[in-house]
């Protein structure tokens, strides 16, 4: 009989909670989550606020650790390694784009770009180069030399992608991309998102409250007051 | 406002600033009562009061911007403290010497002699000058004049225990007649031609061994102190003993110079013409008071130009400090100041009340460091290399009129420093202002 | 440094701040340069040259002369190379406020004893053969515009001539040079022959000022020392010899303890330093904690985080600093100019190096603790602003 070979899912999330405590009262943030994601997937997370669906994503892309389970990412246990290590894991591993850009305002698009980069032993010519190349990809390589207050919000979200992409991670995490965009800018960057997904193979997970935002993704998942409550197909 | 505009603009008020800074710190009384007639109108009319409320709701969040805050005023009263503390060193040298001397006693030196040290006078001219006309005699007819050697000594001082010069005056007897605002405190008077010394109070503190019993070496023989001598100048930072006495000493044939009551107020023009008509004398006559206040002029002025020197750079680096603070104070309650903008209030309290503000802190710290340069300067009794090149004892002043100038360099600073963060608040659009949170 | 985008990007988020903040340090390293040229100036230099002179002057008084008799015995003790003499002389030119050395020495002896006074040739013969001649420091010259021929009078205040008045005259044979920059402060000196001033004199024939000896061995100079004090000693003409140096400094420490005065005002200005730029830091990191942020989760480590922060500190108050010490740098030539050449200071390589060590002490104590912040930051929080 032929076995029917699922490849191992990129990212495995086993029983993870989350509890924080506030002063004496411990509030469960995420509860008994399990998840995958495999390779080439593009995952929308919604849910209301104070649904825990930020604080799922940033126990994937290592930013946060699980108070209980485990999750593992391209077969390696993130949730057992130490800041240090998780530093460097995050550096080769994901991109992240946040919802109000956080791009340095005193550096160019270019320089913004290269930052994760900084990071590695590439010599400066091929740092550029690699930058280069992210801009062109997001359409903004005209716009290299201008600084973030020089460029309009959806140019500077798609500068922030550029900044995911540049030292090509495993997985590019968004939290709330086009909270802050107009309605133009914001389906310009999720086309942008989507190409990244279906023309690249890019792992994108991306939390967001709105509907048509999660429309782009191949599947969309709700949280409900720490677990995931139903899948809905595209 | 176009492109060029704003920092032409920014210049002006910074010449104009300037120029009120500068009037300040020469009419500083003209200046209060110009801002004398300013209460008035915080207190009376509606836009004074206006920036009154502003002012004390800038003050109320002082507490949260503690850190910044404490900049401008520490920052202030380093410059303050500084400037007082050089400024007072200055007077004090100076009142050491300036009280030296006065006008009812002559000096007379050998023609072109700057200072009694590098004056000679030998026996033959001594006489002379001690019979000349304009010398006050005494009731038996003797001329109340004093023939001194003035000869520098090494002995250890205090406070580093190696040499140190000090001035050994060997006078004549009618030293203490001539002199009678020099008191023997302690001990006698040394008796003439014997190895004795009488010690001056300050000179006592300076040097070791100064004491009453105790021997010093001079000229390798050993001299006796027997007394203290107490004067309110100069005096007191030397040692007295017998002219005849010292001159034998150091082998001296001829002495230094000749001191000389007056006999009246027209006495020195007397006596000046009758030295110079004789062609066996080349001497400079002048009063004490005149001599000893030019000993002092070089190092009061030096003293006196590295104080503002000195405190004039510091006092930029305040006015940098205070102009980043209150910039960033301006900043952090930009919401209030344009909401306030928006309801109506105009300009003027906004400028004012955050200058009132500025210079609040200003004067707090220019106090702050007056009262630390007080405290700590005040009295301190130090000693420097002199004209003779002995030490002169002297103390630092801090008199109330440097304390003042202190104050004024401080609203001085803070007039300066707030002015453009008052500027600044005043006039960015309230809709950018508005919006910039 | 690949990561000096980044520090600058972090200075340069607010400008103004960042330039007051840049001001304040340059004022505060500006003075620093300036007093600490007056502190070097009253140590006497350290210099190879001088290492092996030694100064015989009285013991028992500044103005007490030696007789010339000890000339010849002092070139007797063992140990010693050459010897020389001077007298101080104290002649004023047209004004008291014309301030300069002018000293009556013997001229052969004198010039071989201090290499560092650099005479052309042509110009040493001239003074050597000359009675009335007298050679100037090129500084001294520049300042009161003599040229080579002129005749220069002073007014004696210690030492009227035998005729009875107080005028000297002199020819002005040659202009000297310093050998190193060091030592530019013997330039401001005059120097004259001691035949013409003991035969034109009043009266002390016979007597000199000091006398200054060049021995064959630095280490054994103290030996030196005690046999010359030790031949007069209990004598009328009691001696103390020491080094140079020691001479030098002997007077500047009767003027006072200039060291602690200027550590004294630097101390009070770094002080208000620190505040202003700790306050200036700390304000910077807290409104950056979103940004320190992001780079967190683009994988800068903890320790990069902090090394940043340290960093940026130290980088402003190098920046700062090295723009103050070269305003002191600038300013004390005019400065020296302005008092015409009363005040003539020069900053010492030590300085510099003083200050660059300040700079660094200074940057990375005021950006230590928000450095610690921002390593401490946790990620989560400082995204959401906190």
């Amino acid at each position: 009989m032929a076995a029917n070979h699922v490849p191992a899912p990129l990212v495995a999330v086993r029983g993870v909670s989350k509890v924080y405590r506030r002063g004496r009262q411990r509030v469960e943030v995420l509860h008994h989550v399990e998840l995958d994601i495999p390779q080439g997937d593009f995952l929308a997370l919604m849910g209301p606020s104070g649904s825990g669906k930020s604080t799922l994503l940033n126990m994937v892309a290592g930013l946060d650790l699980p108070t209980d389970g485990s999750i593992s990412v391209a077969g390696r246990r993130i949730d057992r390694m130490s800041a240090a290590e998780l530093a460097r894991w995050r550096a080769s591993h994901v991109g992240f784009v946040f919802q109000f850009y956080n791009l340095m305002p005193a550096l160019s698009a270019r320089k913004n770009v290269e930052l994760p980069l900084l990071l590695t032993r590439l010599p400066a010519a091929r740092r550029r180069r690699h930058a280069a190349i992210a801009l062109a990809l997001v359409g903004l390589q005209d716009r290299a030399g201008h600084k973030p207050g020089e460029l309009s919000g959806g140019q500077q979200q798609r500068v922030a992608i550029a900044r995911a992409i540049v030292s090509d991670p495993t997985l590019i995490v968004c939290d709330e991309p086009t909270g802050d965009l107009d309605r133009h800018s914001a389906e310009e960057v999720l086309g942008l998102l989507q190409r990244l997904n279906r023309q690249h193979g890019k792992t994108i997970i991306m939390v967001t409250h709105d509907p048509k935002a999660a429309e782009f993704a191949r599947r969309i998942l709700h949280l409900d007051k720490g677990t995931l409550v139903e899948q809905s197909p595209p | 406002m176009g492109r060029a505009a704003k920092p032409l603009r920014t210049m002006a008020v910074g010449l104009l600033g300037l120029l009120v800074c500068g009037a300040w710190l020469a009419w500083p009384w003209l200046m209060l009562a110009a801002a004398a007639g300013l209460v008035p109108w915080l207190l009376a009319s509606p836009r004074g009061r206006h920036a009154l409320a502003i002012a004390r709701l800038g003050m109320a969040s002082i507490p949260q911007r503690l850190g910044a805050t404490s900049v401008v005023v520490v920052g202030i009263a380093g410059v303050v403290g500084v400037l007082v503390g050089l400024l007072a060193m200055a007077e004090g040298f100076q009142a050491a010497l300036g009280s030296t001397g006065d006008d009812q006693t002559a000096i007379v030196l050998r023609a072109g002699a700057n200072t009694e040290i590098s004056s000679g006078l030998d026996r033959a001219a001594i006489t002379l000058i001690g019979q000349a006309p304009g010398v006050q005699r005494d009731t038996h007819g003797v001329p109340i004049a004093s023939a001194e050697v003035v000869v520098v000594a090494n002995v250890p001082k205090r406070s580093t225990g190696t040499d140190a010069n000090v001035q050994v005056r060997g006078v004549g007897p009618q030293a203490w007649a001539l002199r009678p605002e020099v008191k023997l405190v302690e001990g006698r008077r040394f008796r003439p031609g014997l190895r004795e010394l009488v010690v001056g109070r300050g000179a006592q503190t300076q040097f070791r061994g100064l004491t009453p019993g105790h021997s010093i070496r001079l000229n390798n023989q050993d001299w006796q102190v027997v007394g203290v001598l107490e004067s309110g100048d100069t005096r007191e930072s030397e040692i007295w003993g017998d002219a005849e006495s010292v001159a034998g000493a150091y082998r001296r044939s001829v002495f230094q110079s000749v001191t000389v009551r007056l006999a009246g107020p027209r006495a020195l023009d007397v006596l000046k013409a009758a030295l110079a008509a004789d062609p066996r004398l080349r001497v400079d006559v002048e009063t004490t008071r005149s001599y000893y206040s030019k000993q002092s002029e070089r190092l009061t002025t030096t003293l006196r130009a590295i104080g503002i020197g000195v405190a004039a750079i510091m006092a930029l680096g305040a006015i940098f400090g205070a102009l980043n603070t209150m910039y960033a104070a301006v900043a952090a309650r930009g919401r209030e100041i344009a909401t306030l903008r928006a309801l109506g209030f105009s300009g003027l309290p906004v400028v004012v009340s955050v200058m009132l503000e500025t210079m609040a802190l200003a004067l707090l710290g220019g106090m702050l460091g007056a009262g630390i340069a007080w405290a700590v300067f005040h009295g301190y009794t130090v000693s420097t290399l002199g004209e003779s090149f002995s030490q002169v004892v002297f103390q630092f002043q801090v008199r109330p009129a440097l304390l003042l100038q202190g104050l004024q360099w401080a609203l001085a600073i803070g007039f300066f420093g707030g002015l453009f963060p008052a500027l600044r608040a005043a006039t960015v659009p309230v809709t950018v202002a508005l919006r910039e949170l | 440094m690949k990561f000096l985008p980044l520090l600058l990007a972090g200075l340069l988020r607010k400008k103004t701040r960042t330039l007051l903040t840049l001001l304040s340090v340059a004022a505060a390293f500006a003075l620093f340069g300036m007093l600490d040229a007056v502190r070097v100036a009253f140590n006497a230099p350290q210099t190879v040259t001088g290492i092996d002179r030694m100064v015989v002057a009285s013991r028992f008084s500044i103005i007490q002369p030696l007789p010339y008799s000890a000339l010849n015995r002092i070139q007797a003790v063992p140990g010693v190379r050459s010897v020389t003499y001077a007298n101080w002389f104290g002649g004023v030119y047209q004004d008291p406020k014309n301030f300069f050395p002018n000293i009556a020495v013997e001229p052969a002896s004198y010039l071989q004893m201090y290499p560092e006074i650099v005479l052309p040739r042509d110009q040493r013969r001239a003074f050597l053969g000359t009675r009335t001649g007298a050679i100037v420091g090129a500084s001294l010259a520049r300042r009161f515009g003599w040229k080579v021929g002129d005749k220069i009078p002073l007014q004696a205040t210690i030492f009227p001539r035998a005729q009875g008045d107080n005028l000297w005259v002199f020819d002005l044979v040659g202009i000297f040079h310093a050998s190193v920059p060091e030592l530019k402060g013997v330039e401001q000196q005059m120097l004259f022959r001691y035949d013409y001033f003991d035969e034109g004199r009043q009266f002390g024939h016979g007597t000199v000022g000091w006398y200054i000896v060049r021995v064959d061995d630095p280490a054994h100079a103290d030996r030196v020392a005690k046999a010359i004090d030790r031949m007069y000693a209990n004598s009328a003409d009691e001696t103390k010899t020491e080094s140079e140096r020691e001479f030098q400094l002997s007077f500047a420490k009767q003027i006072g303890d200039i060291g602690l005065i200027v550590s004294a005002i630097m101390g009070a200005v770094f002080f208000t330093l620190l505040l202003l730029t700790g306050n200036t830091m700390a304000q910077s990191i807290r409104e950056r904690i979103p940004e320190l942020g992001v780079l967190k989760t683009i994988g800068f480590s903890n320790r990069a985080v902090l090394l940043l922060v340290l960093g940026e500190s130290v980088l402003l108050l190098v920046l700062g600093g090295l723009g103050g010490l070269l305003l002191a740098r600038v300013t004390l030539p005019v400065l020296g100019a302005a008092t015409s050449g009363q005040l003539a200071l020069a900053m010492a390589t030590r300085s510099w190096w003083l200050g660059l060590g300040l700079m660094v002490l200074i940057g990375l104590f005021v950006g230590l603790p928000p450095a610690l912040r921002a390593m401490r930051l946790s990620i989560v929080d400082a995204l959401a602003g906190h």
